[in-house]
């Protein structure tokens, strides 16, 4: 159930610049193709941003640095080594 | 999709697979905390591939089957009361309670509605202002962010019929619990990515010191899986005892700090049932003082009659990891997922759904 897949933050609507207190800051997401609306309030998402999404919140922005490492550092390690 | 389709590279997996049994000497026990991965392990074939002295062991990472039966039963008896639409995610609507489910109440007249989002919950309740709706609030630290923060829009919307049964499950103190137990043995932990994308990998720090255990934060993917797998191997084989984050394109060591303050500012931790595990301490989250109004707990009569187990059911056990389901005699034969007799069988993240699915 902890189920969340990533998507690309288009727009940011209503509250942006949140104020602490509010739940509810909405954004459009595209999910390969297919736009949702997502809740932000979890996270300071800007549009352009992958977002990973759970039950229709935007729970973490996905570190894209991070995940380039991830497959190329193992590639390279695995080349090294076989 | 990207940050998806990377990671299921299969002559990449097939390398991977090659190091981890090249490293792997020792006899190990990984536990997958989290149901995700344990369909993914099984939909990737996962098992099939590792040498036969690593054995994955299925943990009790999924929501729906740790809500304890007394917990289902308090919603049961929330979705008999006239004026109440029930909001809930779907797989909780076919878990048996005592004597009936959430589907069985539909069924006969209640006013259930499945929801994808606890957002939709909110937007009926504002479209209902006649009807008191409650939401069933399960789900581990990956979910109970979006509650709490239902919650602070519902307070600053000035919702007034919006209320949240809040059976929130926190995974670090149930790892504890699962080691303290003492009737069962792991030597590692793969844990949730996505709980921990919330909470930091930091939160399994008191675990890997307590107990001397490596625990690994891994994606979803089978590439994921299959670092995860040789991240925690490669510990094992020299003695190491660690946190570490394989899926670090969507987890921290220090968490989502906007999620966890939201979450800060709307509950507070308290004791609570699960289902094979019992009454774990600081295990679970009740309504701040602040948010009471919004309490289900508080709105209703919640008394219900001592819950009633399913008596051949060993989903309890399942759950702590201690057997398997072909070691359940109704499995495959009074259970199946036409007609689950305990919730491991209803979710499709449950351990006998999965084993039932992809076990031949
Ligand atoms: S197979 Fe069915 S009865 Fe047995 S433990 Fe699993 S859910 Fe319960």
């Amino acid at each position: 159930m902890c189920l969340a897949i990533p998507a690309k933050v288009v727009e940011i609507g209503k509250g942006e610049g949140k104020d602490e207190d509010k739940g509810g800051v909405k954004a459009k997401a595209d999910f390969g193709g297919v736009s949702r609306e997502i809740d932000v309030s979890l996270v300071d998402a800007k549009v352009g941003d992958y977002v990973m999404v759970h039950a229709g919140f935007a729970i973490e922005i996905m570190d894209e640095h991070e995940a380039k490492e991830t497959i190329e550092l193992w590639r390279e390690m695995l080349e090294k080594c076989f | 999709m990207k940050h998806l389709d990377e990671y299921r590279d299969r002559e990449l997996a097939q390398r991977i697979i090659e190091r981890i049994h090249a490293s792997s000497k020792k006899g190990i026990r990984i536990m997958e905390v989290c149901g995700t991965h344990t369909v993914s392990i099984f939909r990737n074939g996962i098992r099939d591939v590792l040498p036969s002295n690593i054995a994955l062991i299925s943990g009790p990472g999924c929501p729906v089957c740790v809500t304890a039966t007394e917990e289902i039963d308090k919603s049961i008896k929330l979705s008999r009361e006239h004026d109440v639409i029930i909001t809930t995610f779907g797989d909780l609507m076919r878990v048996p309670g005592s004597k009936s489910s959430l589907q069985k109440e539909k069924a006969n007249g209640a006013d259930i509605r499945v929801v994808y989002s606890v957002s939709d919950a909110i937007k009926i309740a504002s479209n209902n202002p006649q009807k008191r709706v409650v939401f069933l609030g399960i789900g581990f630290e990956t979910t109970a962010p979006t509650i709490a923060a239902a919650v602070l829009e519902a307070k600053s919307e000035g919702i007034k019929n919006f209320f949240v049964l809040v059976l929130h499950k926190l995974i670090p103190p149930a790892m504890e619990a699962l080691l303290s137990g003492g009737d069962l043995k792991i030597d590692g932990f793969m844990c949730p990515g996505h709980v921990t994308s919330i909470i930091g990998a930091s939160s399994y720090v008191p675990v890997t010191q307590r107990y001397h255990i490596p625990c690994v934060v891994a994606g979803f993917e089978p590439i994921d899986i299959l670092q995860a797998i040789y991240m925690l191997v490669e510990q094992l084989e020299e003695g190491q005892a660690q946190v570490e984050i394989q899926y670090k394109r969507g987890v921290t060591f220090e968490g989502n700090k906007n999620a966890m303050a939201i979450m800060e500012r709307v509950f507070d931790r308290c004791d609570t049932v699960w289902r094979g595990l019992g009454v774990i301490s600081k295990s679970g989250f009740k309504l701040k003082v602040q948010y009471r109004e919004f309490a289900a707990e508080d709105s209703f009569d919640l008394s219900i009659p001592k819950a009633k187990e399913h008596p051949g059911c060993m989903c309890g056990e399942i759950l702590r990891g201690v057997v398997t389901p072909a070691e359940c005699p109704l499995f495959r034969r009074t259970c199946n997922p036409g007609h689950p007799v305990g919730p491991c069988m209803v979710s499709s993240e449950g351990t006998c759904a999965a084993y039932y699915k992809y076990q031949a």
